[in-house]
């Protein structure tokens, strides 16, 4: 954190002050670490295994926060009699089918509270077989909710053998400080602090924190440890807490925005669902299966209506069903790795990249530069000629003779972008917050906003319509914002408040509540409504930090309704009060009939702790006054996932699909969901090869911005960090040969690149399973180009294509290497030592 | 001013016959003369750090249209004035003499960059867009709707407003282009 997020650190080193013990678990030791009370060193891969030996030390040693539990959890509901879980089933849950490689949830599902009493329609339970696993599954994850029983059966003493809570209790009884360091290297003794620490820093008086990035998501179970640590979190009270959570810290200035308004293939803007061939046929179908009609889900009729009207305006009416039959249709997979193998065989013919740079930014960059060569037409808008610009005349590939300019034939238009100075508009920080940027200057030349670009590109594109009933999505398109100035800029605001939604006077909405599905109200994005609150740009407030609480309200605008902690009803116990005084943060007063406190509660405001939903409510209505989990079907936090997930509703310890380990807790080695590309472009390394011995890991450096793009340009910076390293331990330079300040070639079945030595205390060889693992970190800033000051061999050609199967990320933080002394070869000559390697 | 004025004003002089270095012996008259750029500027303007997810304030220092100097917005309750070094350097982002800022052009099979004028290029790629949706329309995979091209794609990074990412996600679904991603899953 204090590496790739400095800024926000300061306020680890505040609470450190304050007498906060931090831990640093990470593969290398950084400035974190130096700032950290303790530094765990870990193996880059086995965090499930760590955050499960947590779990069972909470459960094995009654330190969970047991009122917490009972009350905000799904501990006590019981699962169907159906599922069976890895312990005995040797790392599978029930429902794989291994042709497909895809699970089928119904077994993990509740058990109903009534005989007879059938699950609700929609979602997983909707449908069935192989088709729909393909279409309506992984895709959907992370958008809606996940659809449960709202009123499953319970046991609050949770003893049933069936229950979550003893369910739990088994999954994780293999998870033992021993396989910790078997697994993970970190000695019990290490372990044995950590867990002490964290005991003692959560319950009534206390809470625990834990901050991640992608050294946690970047995985083939990546959602799966997000999910480690929300159990562990659950079962120890931090959740919806101050001082709790589980904190993404994101890596760029609107990644946040880019998920909430997703440039993303399967959601449309506010997590609803793109719809899916097949299962979405028309809008009463869609909305069965887009997410749970219990909690704030159940108004997705509304949030939908909304954005159509928002989208296509008078053309949406009730009759046509707000042109739902406008939105294109989803068949499976249509993620950006994906997309580059379509590049390849021919089916994408024009690729616009904005503000991106894949040829050294994405894994595989061999398969990423290969697609580009494989377009018709590419648009790369960016402020640099970064190497996805410039491949096709100085690429890796023209380097070695396998492709030669005159032979690509793709078309490249580069235009130049303006600078976050030159165009004012919204960042969503990490934590949800729109800031506004005022515009300081003008764009120098042809440099414009993406906003102008994509404004003007609609604006040609509408001009070009023929009466075919395929232009008619175009045609009806809501196409008109203010322009300003010489270069006709639309304007951002008028775009914002678009997003914001508006009424049926016309007047800017305020609150999502106020959404109708009667197509009399307009919103570009649910969760964003009130940013243009009172017509006011509310992302814009910059009331002093100093003049304010520290909660700080006033400055910038939080989605949703500028609340700043999430789910912070739990913050209070199940009758409204404050857990205790010194963690009072948001609570029910019983005198004025609302919750109040320090934040916007995250609960409807007069909604009475003794409130009980009545049979066959819908929507928040079914969500009780103690059931602070409002988004989710049942109110609860889900200690166990009776659906929403693609490859199991518990974690489970898989090995990375390149490991030089065996999985000891199961038979089942890696995740069996996980997507694999059976392609020549992008082959694997070979489990447990003795020719890729050691783990690769890559990782940022605070003077650098991922892919370089927009520092590797910059003199200051380029300066701090002038050259591509490798930072391997004292006892694998001995191994290997490696010289400090030296050249090392690192190389997998993918690539073979040169880097400068660094040989470090800091990255430690780990003794486990009765050998030495040795580890390489590799910084993936840099590129052969690029404009750059420097420049350097780009990491990411070093990693495989292979994804996590909730969300398509890939693993990019564990796989293996193998490394040697010297610069790399060039020419024919690099492709023959690749060669060499796959052939062994 | 005499010479043994001005001697007398040579900080060298005043630190040699004792005086402390670090305070006013080392001032002269030029940097007497001296005001921050932050001083003179003509506007300033509040801003964001264009590099991680933190959202430190920025405060944009204006002076005859051109960018001056870029700093910490003390008034942020999330930065409270800090930056780090990629911030801190942000002013080059803008600023730097190489950055690109004319439209280039790669013909198919082409060896070189050639110009290519802005409203030209513009009208070139709506013409593919428009050509290449027709061409590779899907009307029906397997007997279902789907009303899309699978012909154009994109990826955007996050560094986008979210205003652009509304307009792109909108203008793209009205397309019909279902192939949108983002560094947000990578």
């Amino acid at each position: 954190m204090a590496e790739c997020h400095p800024v926000g650190f300061q306020w680890v080193m505040e609470a450190k002050a304050r007498g906060t013990k931090v831990f640093h678990i990470d593969p290398r030791f950084t400035r974190t670490s130096a700032m950290a009370d303790h530094h765990v060193p870990i193996r880059a891969g086995s965090d499930i295994v760590l955050l499960g030996a947590l779990i069972n030390h909470v459960l094995s040693g009654g330190h969970d926060f047991r009122e917490y539990v009972l009350a905000y959890t799904n501990a006590a509901d019981i699962v169907s009699a159906e599922f069976r879980d890895t312990e005995d089933l040797d790392g599978l849950f029930s429902g794989f089918d291994a042709e497909s490689r895809t699970y089928d949830p119904a077994s993990w599902s509740y058990e109903p509270a009534e005989e007879g009493e059938a699950a609700p329609r929609g979602g997983e339970h909707a449908g069935g077989g192989r088709h729909h696993a393909e279409t309506a599954r992984p895709d959907q994850y992370g958008s809606g909710g996940a659809t449960a029983h709202p009123r499953p059966r319970r046991d609050e003493t949770l003893t049933h053998p069936r229950c979550v809570y003893q369910l739990l209790k088994r999954h994780f009884s293999r998870y033992s400080p021993e396989m910790v360091e078997q697994m993970c290297g970190i000695p019990a003794a290490d372990f044995h602090r950590l867990a002490a620490a964290v005991v003692a820093a959560s319950g009534r008086e206390h809470t625990t924190a834990w901050v991640y990035s992608v050294g946690w998501t970047q995985h083939t179970v990546g959602v799966q440890y997000i999910r480690s640590a929300a159990i562990l979190q659950l079962l120890l009270g931090n959740m919806g807490r101050p001082g709790g959570g589980i904190l993404a810290l994101r890596g760029h200035a609107s990644i946040q925005g880019s998920t909430d308004i997703p440039t993303l293939f399967n959601i449309l803007p506010g997590y609803l669902p793109m719809p899916k061939a097949g299962v979405n046929r028309g809008l009463e179908e869609y909305l069965a299966h887009a997410a749970t009609d219990t909690g704030f889900w159940g108004n997705k009729r509304s949030y939908l209506v909304s954005l159509l009207k928002s989208w296509w305006g008078d053309a949406a009416t009730a009759a046509n069903d707000y042109c739902y039959d406008y939105l294109p249709r989803l068949t499976g997979d249509h993620g950006t790795y994906s997309t580059v193998l379509g590049q390849i065989d021919g089916t994408v013919k024009g690729y616009f990249v904005v503000g991106e740079n894949p040829a050294v930014g994405s894994s595989g960059g061999r398969t990423q530069r290969l697609g580009l060569a494989g377009l018709e037409w590419l648009v790369v808008r960016d402020m640099t000629l970064i190497e996805t610009a410039t491949f096709w005349r100085d690429g890796p590939e023209i380097e070695t003779g396998e492709l030669r300019p005159e032979d690509i034939g793709t078309e490249v238009f580069f235009l130049p972008a303006a600078s976050h100075v030159e165009k004012e508009g919204t960042f969503t920080q990490t934590q949800r917050l729109l800031q506004w940027r005022e515009k300081a200057v003008e764009p120098p030349g042809d440099c414009r906003s993406d906003l102008w670009f994509y404004y003007h590109l609609g604006k040609r594109i509408r001009q070009r319509l023929a009466d075919d009933e395929i232009d008619r999505p175009l045609r009806d398109l809501t196409w008109d914002y203010p322009e300003h100035g010489e270069s006709r800029e639309p304007s951002a605001e008028a775009v914002l408040r678009e997003i914001n939604g508006t009424g049926p006077d016309g007047r800017a909405l305020s609150s999502y509540l106020d959404l109708k599905a009667d197509g009399s109200t307009r919103c570009g994005c649910w969760i964003y409504c009130g940013v243009y609150a009172d017509e006011v740009n509310q992302a814009a407030r910059r009331k002093p930090g100093g003049e304010q609480s520290l909660v700080a309200p006033e400055w910038g605008w939080a989605w949703p309704l500028n609340r700043r902690m999430l789910y912070n009803r739990a913050s209070a116990d199940p009758r409204g009060r404050p857990w205790s005084e010194r963690k009072a943060y948001v609570w029910w007063d019983e005198e004025r009939g609302e919750w109040t406190g320090a934040d916007v509660p995250d609960f409807e405001r007069d909604k009475s702790p003794d409130y009980r939903p009545p049979p066959g409510a819908t929507a928040q209505a079914a969500i009780s006054g103690t059931d602070p989990f409002i988004m989710q079907a049942d109110g609860k936090g889900w200690l166990f996932a009776p659906s929403g997930l693609g490859d199991g509703p518990l974690p489970a310890h898989y090995e990375p699909h390149e490991s030089p380990l065996p999985n000891l807790l199961y038979g089942q080695r890696a995740n069996p969901a996980r997507k694999i590309y059976d392609r020549p472009e992008t082959p694997y390394n070979p489990a447990g090869s003795s020719r890729f011995p050691y783990v690769l890991t890559t990782y940022r450096l605070t003077e650098h911005h991922t892919a370089g793009g927009m520092s590797r340009t910059l003199p200051y910076l380029a300066e701090l960090q002038p050259e591509m390293f490798c930072e391997v331990s004292p006892e694998l330079a001995a191994e290997r040969g490696l010289v400090n300040g030296g050249w090392a070639t690192i190389v997998t079945s993918r690539a073979a690149i040169e880097a400068r030595v660094l040989v470090s205390g800091r990255v430690r060889a780990l003794r486990l399973q009765g050998r030495t693992i040795h580890q390489v970190g590799v910084p993936y800033h840099w590129g052969w180009a690029g404009g750059g000051v420097v420049t350097g061999d780009a990491a990411n050609d070093l990693m495989p294509i292979v994804l996590d199967p909730n969300v398509y990320i890939q693993e990019g933080k564990a796989s293996t290497c193998d490394i040697r002394p010297g610069r790399r070869p060039t020419g024919r000559a690099l492709l023959d030592l690749i060669e060499e390697y796959r052939r062994e | 001013m005499g010479a043994r004025e001005w001697a007398g004003r040579w900080p060298v002089l005043r630190q040699l016959a004792g005086q402390d270095p670090r305070r006013d012996a080392a001032r002269s008259a030029r940097t007497d003369a001296l005001v921050p750029r932050t001083a003179t500027a003509d506007s300033v303007a509040r801003s964001v750090c264009p590099y991680c997810a933190v959202g430190c304030g920025q405060l944009v220092y204006v002076k005859d249209g051109k960018v001056t100097q870029i700093e910490g917005d003390p008034d942020s309750p999330i930065s409270r004035g800090r930056l780090c070094p990629k911030g801190s350097a942000s002013k080059q982002l803008v600023t730097r003499p190489g950055r690109v800022t004319e439209v280039l052009y790669r013909r198919p099979h082409g060896t070189g960059w050639e110009r290519l004028d802005l409203e030209r290029a513009m009208d070139m790629i709506a013409d593919r867009v428009v050509e290449t949706r027709r061409r590779t329309w899907e009307q029906t995979c397997e007997g279902e709707q789907v009303r899309r091209t699978l012909g154009i794609a994109s990826l955007g990074g996050a560094t986008l407003d979210n205003e652009e990412n509304y307009l792109m996600k909108k203008l793209y679904t009205a397309m019909g282009a279902v192939q949108i991603e983002n560094q947000a899953r990578i």
